[in-house]
């Protein structure tokens, strides 16, 4: 029996371990983008003009002569930071209120929580249609359109969280020991309700990635020339059947990296679920 | 004796789907310096509830609380009372550091207790989970006696130890109590400890004190119908 869960607790680990690495590499690739272009993303070279993949062009090129690969390589500075940077606002605002609603309660609580309710009876993604026209195109301005509606999320299960362990005996034997409430919630409070929050968040990096490109595709997101996975897509759209490479390089690239960051997500939540932790660090 | 303690008239209500429950109706003692009360009755008649009050953990509605001194408490429920992902050690030193003493200082204090308490140093290292109830309940009273409080709560201190251990808690409470002068407020429903310990029990049924004596008194000549039934049930 013990020696089950070790082992599935050892398989999450190298799970882990696997598509941690792929998630490293994917990152790795965002970050050294532009010393990983074969070509300039942004050269246009109109006598090159839509060749279909080959020795030269690996994944072709556009209607524009750039080099897809290197606009996809590119693209992925763009789409993966812009989600990254709003899973992390949506997680801190959202942990914020969180934790503040669920530790001190009250008329505050029912506020923010009543103004999340009105957020999360929005559909989310015509909301941000609507505040990404609003303000002006580019891609943070989709990233603060896609937070304002994200955050809502976040805060209700933080408080469901905080809530949760606030209570408990640990808790009330740290205020007996005279620590004040800022070092509980940053001692005990936050480390006891974080797992839970971050495997959210990673989960939530894949869907975050779709809804920024989604955003792109539609033209709110990120303003041309910019190389981004779904604005590529989007341009690409009325070449479907004569130059399907320009519109299937930024898909597939979307499809791997979401598929990859879900798996990573789900493996976080495998490996943190807590009927393996106990016995792992009994060992 | 002066007193260390006096809870007049305390009253606290608890909401069971929104309706009011007394679980604390009108209990006004006092505890002298250097005393021993036992606290005694029936599972649910609100024992902990009275402990956390005296300890401000919970507010009551109504009454007053005087405490001279610094009160400390072990809980009821000794493994839950250590975060879960921080080691014994980190819990024991814990109201040290808020004290303002350093770390080394605080750690070497924090073994000195586990010795006192007859728990291994390494327990230090460990996890509440890595550590079983009884280990537990006595890294709590360690952390309890590490702040050197005037007044000691041990909510069911000693339920989950064995027999032997339990009278070494309860030979090392009573030693603490001679020597330092602490004050002692012991719930238990173990009357034969209560009647080692303590000068002094209370009688509690449905959030009242019911009686109140000596161990012996009560023991061997309870006055009301439901002290009698208390004590035919546990001896
Ligand atoms: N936070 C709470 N909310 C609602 N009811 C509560 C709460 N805490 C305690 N109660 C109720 O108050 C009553 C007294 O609880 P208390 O914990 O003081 O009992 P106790 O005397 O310590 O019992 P035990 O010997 O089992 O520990 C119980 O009926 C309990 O259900
Ligand atoms: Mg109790």
């Amino acid at each position: 029996m013990a020696g089950r869960k070790r082992k599935a607790g050892r398989a999450a680990g190298y799970k882990l371990l696997i598509f941690g690495i792929l998630t490293l590499c994917v990152i790795l690739i965002a970050v050294f983008a532009p010393y990983l272009t074969p070509y300039d993303p942004y050269a246009q070279d109109l006598s090159n003009a839509l060749q279909p993949p080959g020795p030269d062009h690996l994944l072709g090129t556009d209607r524009y002569g750039r080099d897809m690969l290197s606009r996809v390589i590119m693209g992925s500075r763009t789409t993966i930071f812009s989600a990254l940077l709003l899973v992390a606002i949506i997680t801190l605002a959202g942990g914020a209120v969180g934790i503040v609603c669920g530790y001190y309660g009250g008329k505050l609580d029912s506020f923010l929580m009543r103004v999340s309710d009105v957020f999360l009876a929005f559909p989310g993604m015509v909301f941000a249609i609507a505040a990404a026209s609003v303000l002006n195109r580019g891609v943070l301005n989709a990233v603060i359109a896609l937070a304002c509606i994200s955050w809502p999320r976040y805060a209700r299960i933080t408080r469901s969280q905080v809530l949760a362990v606030k209570d408990a005996p640990y808790i009330m034997a740290a205020r007996l020991s005279g620590s004040g409430t800022w070092k509980i919630i940053r001692k005990h409070i936050i480390p006891n309700i974080a797992g839970q929050v971050i495997v959210t968040a990673v989960l939530d990096i894949g869907t975050m990635i779709m809804e920024i490109s989604g955003l792109s595709f539609l033209g709110l997101g990120a303003a041309p020339p910019t190389a981004e996975w779904g604005s590529m897509m989007s341009n690409g759209r009325s070449m479907l059947q004569t130059a399907p490479w320009v519109i299937l390089s930024p898909g597939c690239a979307i499809f791997l990296t979401v598929m990859v960051f879900n798996l990573t997500g789900d493996t976080v939540r495998d490996f943190l679920d807590p009927r393996y932790r106990g016995k792992r660090r009994r060992e | 004796m002066q007193n260390i303690l006096e809870a007049k008239d305390l009253k606290k209500v608890f909401y069971k789907n929104r309706v009011p429950f007394e679980a604390v109706d009108g209990v006004s003692f006092h505890i002298g310096k250097g005393e021993c009360l036992g606290l005694a009755g029936e599972s649910g008649c609100g024992k902990s509830t009275i402990a956390k009050i005296i300890t401000r953990l919970i507010m009551p509605e109504e009454g007053s609380v005087r405490l001279d001194g610094k009160v400390q408490m072990v809980f009821q429920t000794p493994q839950d009372s250590f975060d879960p992902r921080r080691t014994l050690g980190d819990g024991i030193m814990e109201g040290m550091r808020n004290q303002g003493m350093g770390k080394k200082q605080a750690k070497e204090r924090a073994c000195e207790m586990l010795d006192l308490v007859e728990l291994d140093r390494k327990f230090f290292y460990r996890y509440p989970h890595e550590a079983s109830g009884g280990e537990c309940q006595r890294a709590a009273i360690a952390r309890a006696l590490a702040v050197e409080p005037q007044l000691l709560i041990c909510d069911e201190a000693t339920s989950a130890l064995d027999v032997t251990v339990q009278a070494q808690i309860a030979a090392l409470l009573k030693r603490l109590q001679k020597e330092g002068g602490m004050s002692l407020l012991l719930i238990s429903h173990d009357l034969a400890l209560v009647q080692y310990l303590c000068s002094r029990v209370l009688i509690m049924h449905q959030g009242r004190i019911i009686e109140e004596g000596t161990p012996d008194e009560v023991i061997q000549d309870p006055r009301e119908p439901y002290t009698r039934l208390l004590v035919e049930s546990v001896l």
